[in-house]
């Protein structure tokens, strides 16, 4: 940016002087050849840009264990066939009890209870209530411990957590390791009741081992209303109870507050699920690691994980991917090129080993691309977001055996395996003297084993906006030429103030998107039942008078005032993609992967945002051209248009008239979730969408 | 060894009767050993070592001792040591299991890590300067480091919180020391047969080490003599308190595990160390088993009690003991011998279950919060079942309370706000006044000196729960302050929940007991209790790469001062005149040459140097720094490829 005043200063130096005296230095040269040589340039790092994101899943490094203390599978498994038999006799109990007593929850609650103080581990349960999450536009970037607890709470619904804690015999309590089952004790299927059996099978052989020195938790989450709201209760009465008396002790004959018990400092935490048949041959090993905001856990807690499935146990390790990549013809053929260079580099230099086979190259953009995607849209992918609302690192395992659940035989075989899996990782965890540090923080995930750090993909997202600074600068310039020309008045020609006028449009246009923002929390106010559509229609219909009321109260900003001294239309442009350019590197240091897709949508639209009248008007193809693109980058950057998109590349259908109403649900749950997309959606993205509309229908 | 020490003796009871000669006292120096084992409710088994040794009032000041350990007597000569305390615990008590309203408990339930404290007898002003020298000879003395207590922050000088009212009183804990066999050893060192004989020599390392608690504690005070001339004497208790799981064969998940010594230590006792006035093993058998027999006069009913329906005893004890809720079986291992080695076990026939007596509050204590930002420290109080059944309560103006001391302290970097204190009784918040009845806070000051909470509840007897919550800010460290592995985290040492009108004390019925062990547990000691250490993350720097960090902050202070100076001593006007002149001069070189090479070239009339557009001129400077930054990165690439090859 300094560089950029400087150029700035530079070129106005020469305009003013109209001789070349001076020799400029050579980083000053640099600026000013960049900026006059914009429209090239931009092209150029914007392609470059996309480029290097494509290259990405080329780039992806080996993951590692980082941390020496961890030192997985270097311990030999204790596991033994008895406590396999106290798991399998869990699952049988529990299916018994849910035959011959239909939705009793409470009972098979009590049940995993008694199991686990056979165990010798200390027992309590926990009462919550199911609904927590409320938008409150004052408490989005607050902690989690900002859940107002509601005062009229009915005891008709609510949920309760069984916990129980296995002490370290010789451990000093300071920290503890966090196991989640989420299960339904009301519906939950066969194949939820096994992950309760692979954490028993472990808990029975954890209560016994002298190794522990942090204290075991094993939660069973109840998973009725949902797997994340239980986690994310049992988290806030650990970290932040209420002293206060509740209304929802009196629920129930069971009082749940007095024994809430605690373990330390939460070191990390697993959730285990099981789910499905595996499609595949082996049992498959899902894992999830996306928080809220783009947050990950360390990598190291990934890597002990996949290197004990992979390694000792057999599993076939995945991660999420966009299924619908992985058949697309033009990443195929992208692919095929990047192999073919790859080959090619190969023979030129028998060390250049860059290139991946297509199949390779295909599944690691599928995975990078839901990496992608779920980092940007700041939702958790499971209960292991409400532990990293506290700055726990966890991740959630998915298990799907290849067996049907009622097979006795197999199940022996996977409730050990799964077990021995979970004992590793603990004992891992367990060994570590400090918290996890020693890793990655900030990675995109191509495959289980392979990873993106920070600085490479840091790279495409910089090579995307950096034209932005260069284009602004040289349309301030131009702007600035234009107006000296068409105004003779020598107090409007204060070239320092020129862009004054432009600023305050796009201030206002900001402070609108500011407002549109609120307004979804004062539609929620409005009393009675309204489906998503209506309300999406209601936010539609005050945000548009709104934004006539901005033209209406601000001159000039407006696009339809035919006032022939308003602001240049470049230098408009220029302090929008200013304010793009800010608006997106302030979201790159919040939430990376929107910033990458942000920037992915944006800059073009801004690049190619031109006034559509005089490209009409010289009827000169290239031109046309031009506004064709910029207006069809504008309906694309529409968000409910591109939301649409999006819906109907992930092949869920292209959706009819609901589309407002879906749209409204999403955003919902945006910021139910405290996703600071939505608030990019609104402060940024929106203002610069609609400033690029304002140019368009620029009246110069 | 024991064929040494014993050749040994003769020589030196001749020589302890020589000196007692010679200097007249009336006592000798006194030593004797004891061991108690416990069975506990969740089926393991406490053994407590108890030895005591008496130093008597002498004029000799402390230069020749018989069976006195010099290292300590010195100690307490040079220090004017008062009384002290010295502990090393591993693992945590358990007060729901192994209970909390007995003596053993109340005085052998230690906090994590190394807690010491001690009461001088010098004037006031000197008492810090002792602290500091005392922790660094008992940091020597016990090979462990508790020198860093010397640091004035961390240690604390309690008023009355602690339980014992004086102002020459220094306290200091560590939670995070590590205790192992190197702090035993010289522990050891102190007994007079060491651990070759006598009941020490149960003490196996592993068997020791591998147990659910392990706390060996070291108690010494001065008794005065009251007479002139005549120093004053010293009292050495050294205890080591372990929790011992018995290893059991039976699947029979509600029968209380059989043991013996031998199952329990790997090892025997044969014969007793012969300088201990006596050596004693006890057996204590809590709850439902006390109350059963309540007279026993004949043989054969004292013969029930060790060998009966419930359990057997493998001996015979000496001498049984009735206290109100529990057994007490007395052996004399003088009688055992190399043949004959006393291996008492236990076995037993029926499942039975009894439960320890409880303090009348269990507490609890934990951090709130999350993040590197700020937090709180909550304590948790809660009835226990058996509150109702204490004696101890006080009726003050009609009601019923019960008193509590809470003493905290903390480290300095945990910035704690006295003024957000908040207390809550039954879930209800209580204004100050109505339960807080004592409070004494001395603020922490920055790498000076840390924070120390002093408080008196009184309850009502009827209370279910009572929490009391304060919040803290996180401190910054300076980068050399950081201990090893900062990335842990921060502890908190526990907290000491004690209670002023609760007194736990074992009664027993016969009037006999000389032993030291019973005399202590006859005793009223005060009931306390430790809380849970916590673990505070503090924001830590990246320890890893401090490079990288002055790299970058180097690189922005240049581009920042380098502009400034830039923008303020350029005087661009001046620089233009220079090169205007300088462009009038330099019309011949390398440039022009060039330009006439081209132009003969090309055939045509030499063009001016000067371009008219700036843009074109910018072009043409550009595009030739455009081929150096190519020239150069060829080069660069040329390198790397040839460099690779090799």
């Amino acid at each position: 940016m300094a560089t950029e005043k400087r150029n700035k200063e530079e070129e106005e130096v020469k305009t003013d002087d109209g001789s070349p005296k001076i020799k400029p230095r050579p980083i000053v040269q640099l600026g000013i050849f960049l900026v006059a040589h914009s429209p090239v340039f931009s092209v150029v790092f914007s392609a470059a840009g996309v480029l290097a994101l494509l290259i990405l899943p080329l780039l992806a490094k080996n993951t590692y264990i980082s941390e020496n203390a961890l030192m997985p599978g270097s311990a030999r498994s204790m596991l033994s066939n008895r406590d396999v038999s106290d798991g399998s006799k869990l699952v049988k109990d529990i299916k018994n009890y849910r035959l011959n007593h239909e939705g009793q929850g409470v009972e098979v609650q009590k049940l995993v209870g008694k199991y686990m103080s056979e165990m010798v581990a200390e027992v309590y349960y926990q009462k919550f209530h199911p609904e927590g999450n409320q938008f409150h536009p004052l408490h989005f970037f607050s902690g989690p411990d900002s859940y107002t607890l509601l005062d009229n709470v009915s005891c008709a619904s609510y949920g309760v957590n069984v916990a129980g804690i296995i002490r370290a015999p010789r451990g000093d309590g300071k920290e503890s390791i966090v196991l989640v089952t989420p299960y339904d004790f009301i519906n939950g299927g066969d194949y939820e009741a096994l992950s309760l059996g692979i954490t028993s099978t472990l808990f029975s052989l954890l209560a016994r081992v002298t190794w522990l020195s942090k204290d075991i938790i094993w939660l069973v989450a109840d998973s009725r209303y949902g797997d994340y709201r239980p986690v994310a209760a049992w988290l806030s009465e650990y970290h932040s109870p209420s002293f206060k008396v509740s209304d929802l002790l009196k629920c129930g004959e069971r009082n749940t507050a007095d024994n809430f018990r605690r373990a330390g400092t939460v070191a990390a935490a697993l959730v285990l699920k099981v789910d499905g048949r595996s499609e595949r041959f082996e049992d498959t090993l899902s894992i999830y690691a996306e928080a809220s905001n783009g947050q990950m856990p360390n990598l190291d807690l990934i890597n002990v994980v996949n290197y004990l499935a992979v390694h000792r146990q057999g599993f076939y390790v995945k991660v999420e991917k966009v299924v619908s990549l992985l058949s697309s013809s033009w990443l195929k053929i992208i692919g095929e090129i990047f192999e073919a260079v790859g080959k090619l580099a190969h023979t030129l230099n028998p060390d250049w080993n860059f290139g991946i086979p297509v199949a390779d190259y295909l599944e690691g953009s599928a995975t990078l691309a839901s990496s992608l995607y779920s980092q940007a849209l700041g939702i958790p992918t499971g209960p292991h977001g409400a532990f990293r609302d506290n700055q726990v690192d966890a991740i959630t395992l998915k298990v799907s055996p290849r067996f049907p659940p009622d097979s006795k035989t197999r199940q022996h075989d996977f409730f050990l395996r799964g077990a021995r899996l979970l004992e590793g990782t603990i004992r891992s965890v367990n060994n570590l003297l400090e918290k996890f540090h020693q890793s990655f923080f900030l990675y995109l995930l191509t495959s289980p084993s392979k990873f993106i750090s920070v600085g490479v993909y840091m790279i495409a997202f910089a090579l995307l906006v950096a034209p932005l600074p260069m284009v602004a600068a040289s349309l301030y310039i131009e702007g600035c030429k234009a107006l000296t020309k068409s105004t003779d008045n020598p107090t409007e020609n204060l070239k320092s103030w020129k862009w004054l006028d432009a600023a305050k449009q796009v201030f206002a246009l900001h402070l609108f998107g500011f407002i549109v923002t609120l307004l979804p929390y004062f539609i929620c106010q409005v009393p009675g039942q309204h489906s998503p559509s209506n309300r999406s229609i209601m936010w539609g219909t005050t945000s548009s008078s709104l934004l006539l009321i901005t033209f209406a109260a601000i001159p000039g900003c407006s696009p339809f005032t035919s006032r022939h001294h308003g602001t240049h239309w470049a230098v408009l442009k220029s302090v929008t993609i200013s304010a793009a350019f800010i608006g997106l590197c302030l979201m790159s240091i919040i939430n990376f992967a929107t910033a990458e897709i942000g920037a992915l949508l944006l800059v073009p639209t801004c690049l190619m945002a031109q006034p559509i009248k005089p490209a009409l008007r010289s009827r000169r193809i290239k031109s046309m051209l031009g506004a064709f693109c910029s207006m069809v980058l504008l309906t694309i950057g529409f968000p409910v248009m591109f939301f649409a998109i999006s819906k109907g590349l992930f092949g869920e259908g292209l959706v009819g008239l609901s589309l407002g109403g879906e749209f409204w649900t999403w955003l919902e749950s945006l910021w139910a979730w405290k996703s600071a997309t939505y608030l990019y959606i609104g402060m940024v993205h929106l203002p610069c969408w609609l400033l690029c509309l304002c140019i368009l229908f620029h009246p110069s | 060894m024991a064929s040494l020490i014993r050749s040994w003796i003769p020589l030196l009871i001749l020589q302890s009767f020589l000196v007692a000669i010679a200097f007249g006292s009336k006592e000798a120096e006194e030593f004797s050993e004891a061991l108690l084992l416990k069975p506990l409710p969740d089926r393991k088994v406490l053994a407590h070592f108890h030895f005591e040794n008496r130093a008597p009032p002498s004029n000799s000041h402390g230069r020749h001792h018989h069976l006195f350990p010099k290292a300590i007597s010195q100690l307490v000569q040079k220090f004017r040591v008062k009384e002290m305390e010295l502990s090393f615990t591993q693992g945590r008590w358990n007060h729901e299991h192994w209970g909390g309203f007995d003596p053993l408990s109340s005085m052998n339930a230690k906090p994590v890590g190394v807690e010491l404290w001690a009461v001088f007898d010098v004037p006031q002003s000197q008492v810090d300067t002792s602290w500091k020298n005392l922790t660094h000879a008992l940091s020597g003395l016990f090979c462990a480091s508790i020198n860093f207590l010397e640091s004035s922050t961390s240690y604390a000088a309690p008023t009355w919180g602690f339980g014992t009212n004086s102002d020459k009183l220094r306290y200091g804990s560590l939670p995070r020391e590590a205790v192992c066999t190197e702090n035993l050893t010289p522990w050891l060192k102190l007994l007079p047969c060491r651990d070759k004989d006598g009941i020490s020599a149960l003490m196996n390392r592993p068997s020791v080490y591998r147990g659910f608690y392990h706390s060996q504690r070291l108690h010494l005070s001065t008794v005065e003599s009251g007479q002139e001339g005549l120093g004053s004497g010293i009292v050495l208790e050294q205890t080591l308190t372990v929790v011992l799981q018995p290893e059991t064969t039976s699947v029979e998940t509600n029968m209380q595990p059989s043991w013996s010594l031998s199952s329990l230590f790997g090892r025997k006792v044969v014969g007793s160390c012969v300088l201990a006035k006596s050596s004693n093993v006890y057996l204590q058998l809590e709850g439902r088993l006390g109350h059963e027999s309540k007279n026993v006069d004949t043989e054969i009913e004292a013969h029930k009690l060790w060998k009966n329906a419930d359990f057997d005893l493998s001996l015979k004890p000496d001498r049984v003991l009735r206290e109100s809720s529990s057994l007490l079986f007395i052996f004399d291992i003088d009688k055992s011998s190399d043949s004959e080695p006393f291996d008492l076990g236990l076995t037993w026939k029926l499942p039975s279950k009894w439960s320890c007596q409880q303090a009348p509050l269990q507490a609890t204590r934990f951090l709130m919060g999350s993040g590197n930002e700020r937090g709180a420290i909550a304590i948790l109080l809660k009835a226990t079942e058996s509150q109702e059944k204490l004696p101890g309560r006080v009726v003050t103006d009609g009601r019923c309370t019960i008193k509590a001391n809470i003493f905290q302290i903390f480290p300095w970097y945990v910035k704690v706000y006295y003024h957000t204190l908040q207390i809550f009784v039954d879930q209800q918040q209580k204004t100050d006044c109505e339960v807080l009845k004592k409070i004494n806070v001395s603020p922490s000051t920055d790498k000076v000196s840390s924070g120390m909470l002093e408080m008196m509840l009184e309850l009502p007897c009827e209370v279910k729960s009572a929490a009391i919550s304060i919040e803290y800010d996180k401190g910054f460290l300076h980068i050399d302050e950081y201990p090893p592995d900062a990335n842990q985290g921060f502890d908190i040492p526990s907290a000491l929940i004690s209670f002023p009108s609760h007194h736990a004390s074992l009664d027993f019925q016969e009037e006999l007991s000389k032993s030291p062990l019973l005399s202590s547990f006859k005793e009223k000691s005060l009931v306390r209790s430790y809380t849970e250490v916590l673990l505070v993350p503090l924001t830590t720097p990246d320890f890893s790469m401090p490079y990288n960090v002055i790299t970058i902050t180097c690189t922005i202070f240049a581009l920042y001062f380098g502009s400034l100076l830039n923008v303020l001593r350029r005087r661009i006007g001046e620089e233009e005149r220079f090169l205007k002149s300088q462009a009038g001069k330099k019309t011949f070189g390398l440039k022009q040459l060039l330009s006439r090479l081209t132009a003969k070239i090309r055939g045509r009339p030499i063009e001016p140097p000067s371009s008219d557009s700036p843009a074109a001129q910018s072009s043409f400077l550009s595009s030739k720094l455009i081929f150096k930054i190519i020239l150069v990165a060829g080069a660069a690439a040329a390198w790397q490829y040839f460099s690779t090859d090799n």
